[in-house]
């Protein structure tokens, strides 16, 4: 049943959510402190977890799929929601950031390549 | 025209599933006609959903009448549940797999992305803690952004911003990659892994390592799918205290 899907996921939001308010509490700040980086970390353990187990099938986890397939929709309807007047006086600084911030990160590629190629080897 | 307008407030998530999808073809049809697919419908869908924001008001497309559905369907809600989903394509066993470097990478490529596009922020005007950490965050990805800036309680406009840099990125990436491969080193699963791991960037990497050898995706796609986790983890928490304790 895709419910089944949708409802391991509802328990994996709602749980990395909690945890969230509670560290953000933990700070004193209002908001929600990683909740979703929580609960995205849940539903890998619980999703290998059931997997080794044999206890979900491809029915449930369609279920989960439908609405990771959804999340660029999501997204879109997200942008379309913005301030987006008021950013555009900012422009540059997204085209910059966007730009240096990306190029800072392909910098460190070969790197950490190299350490790879050391673990391959070494083991 | 009235009674449609009431119609269409009343059922306002259900059109908001058709605008989107409509908004969607187009881009799809646009990337696949015009560029060749070389720019990914997806950011051509988001970059779209940010000009026709612009034409509405404070809280862009939901602004006008009978679109305020799209304000749910963007909300933060569907999005945070949506998100999550998508982390049920990784296995933990494939991260334990590549060791240590596949944890020092997401780490990496979260703060040197964050620090990166936080201090052109700064330097160009958006000094205090807040903004300094939604900008940085939308330099990891452009859902780590949002998410950052929702938890800090940025306002829209930097939000807006942190989305515009997390859509430059990914168009970067997936331009980027295919020329750059051969040099960084790409050709192997662990170099995609370890590259997917520093740029997050899901539907960039994706776009990108397809690109390049389609073999390469999975493992690009796994670790990038992380590095929003991480990103989301780091950036409203650890990452934002240190940027306060230097801003204030």
């Amino acid at each position: 049943m895709k419910i089944y899907g949708v409802a391991i996921l509802a328990v994996c939001f709602l749980a990395g959510h909690i945890l969230g308010d509670l560290l953000g509490r933990a700070f004193h700040l209002t908001g929600n402190l990683g909740g979703v980086g929580f609960a995205m970390l849940l539903l890998i353990l619980l999703h290998d977890r059931f997997n080794k187990k044999k206890m979900i099938t491809a029915e449930t986890e369609s279920g989960i799929l439908f609405w990771g397939s959804i999340y660029i929709p999501v997204v879109v309807a997200m942008s379309a929601t913005q301030n987006v007047r008021a950013a555009v006086s900012g422009g540059w600084v997204a085209i910059l950031a966007g730009i240096l911030g990306t190029a800072a990160c392909f910098a460190l590629v070969p790197v950490f390549a190299r350490f790879t190629h050391k673990t391959r080897n070494a083991s | 025209m009235n009674e449609l307008v009431k119609l269409l407030d009343k059922n306002g998530l259900v059109f908001a599933f058709l605008v989107v999808g409509v908004i969607i073809w187009l881009s799809y049809l646009v990337s696949k006609k015009l560029t060749n697919g070389r720019i990914p419908g997806a950011a051509i869908a988001i970059s779209a959903g940010l000009v026709i924001a612009y034409f509405g008001g404070e809280k862009g497309l939901a602004s006008v009448p009978a679109f305020s559905g799209m304000a749910l369907l963007g909300g933060s809600m569907l999005r945070d549940f949506s998100i999550v989903a998508t982390a049920m394509g990784a296995s933990f066993e494939e991260i334990k797999k590549t060791g240590w470097v596949g944890l020092a990478v997401l780490v990496m490529g979260t703060v040197v992305a964050f620090f990166a596009g936080g201090s052109i922020g700064y330097a160009m005007g958006y000094t205090d803690a807040t903004s300094f950490a939604t900008i940085g965050a939308g330099a990891c990805t452009f859902i780590v952004g949002p998410v950052t800036g929702s938890a800090l309680g940025a306002s829209s406009d930097v939000i807006a911003i942190s989305i515009a840099i997390g859509v430059i990125k990914s168009v970067t990436v997936t331009i980027a990659t295919p020329f750059l491969a051969k040099r960084l080193g790409i050709d192997n699963p662990q170099t995609a892994m370890v590259f997917g791991g520093l740029v997050g960037s899901t539907s960039g990497v994706s776009a990108g390592l397809a690109a390049t050898d389609v073999k390469l995706v999975p493992y690009g796609a796994l670790t990038a799918t992380f590095h929003t986790a991480v990103g989301c983890l780091l950036c409203p928490s650890i990452l934002y205290f240190i940027v306060q304790s230097f801003l204030h």
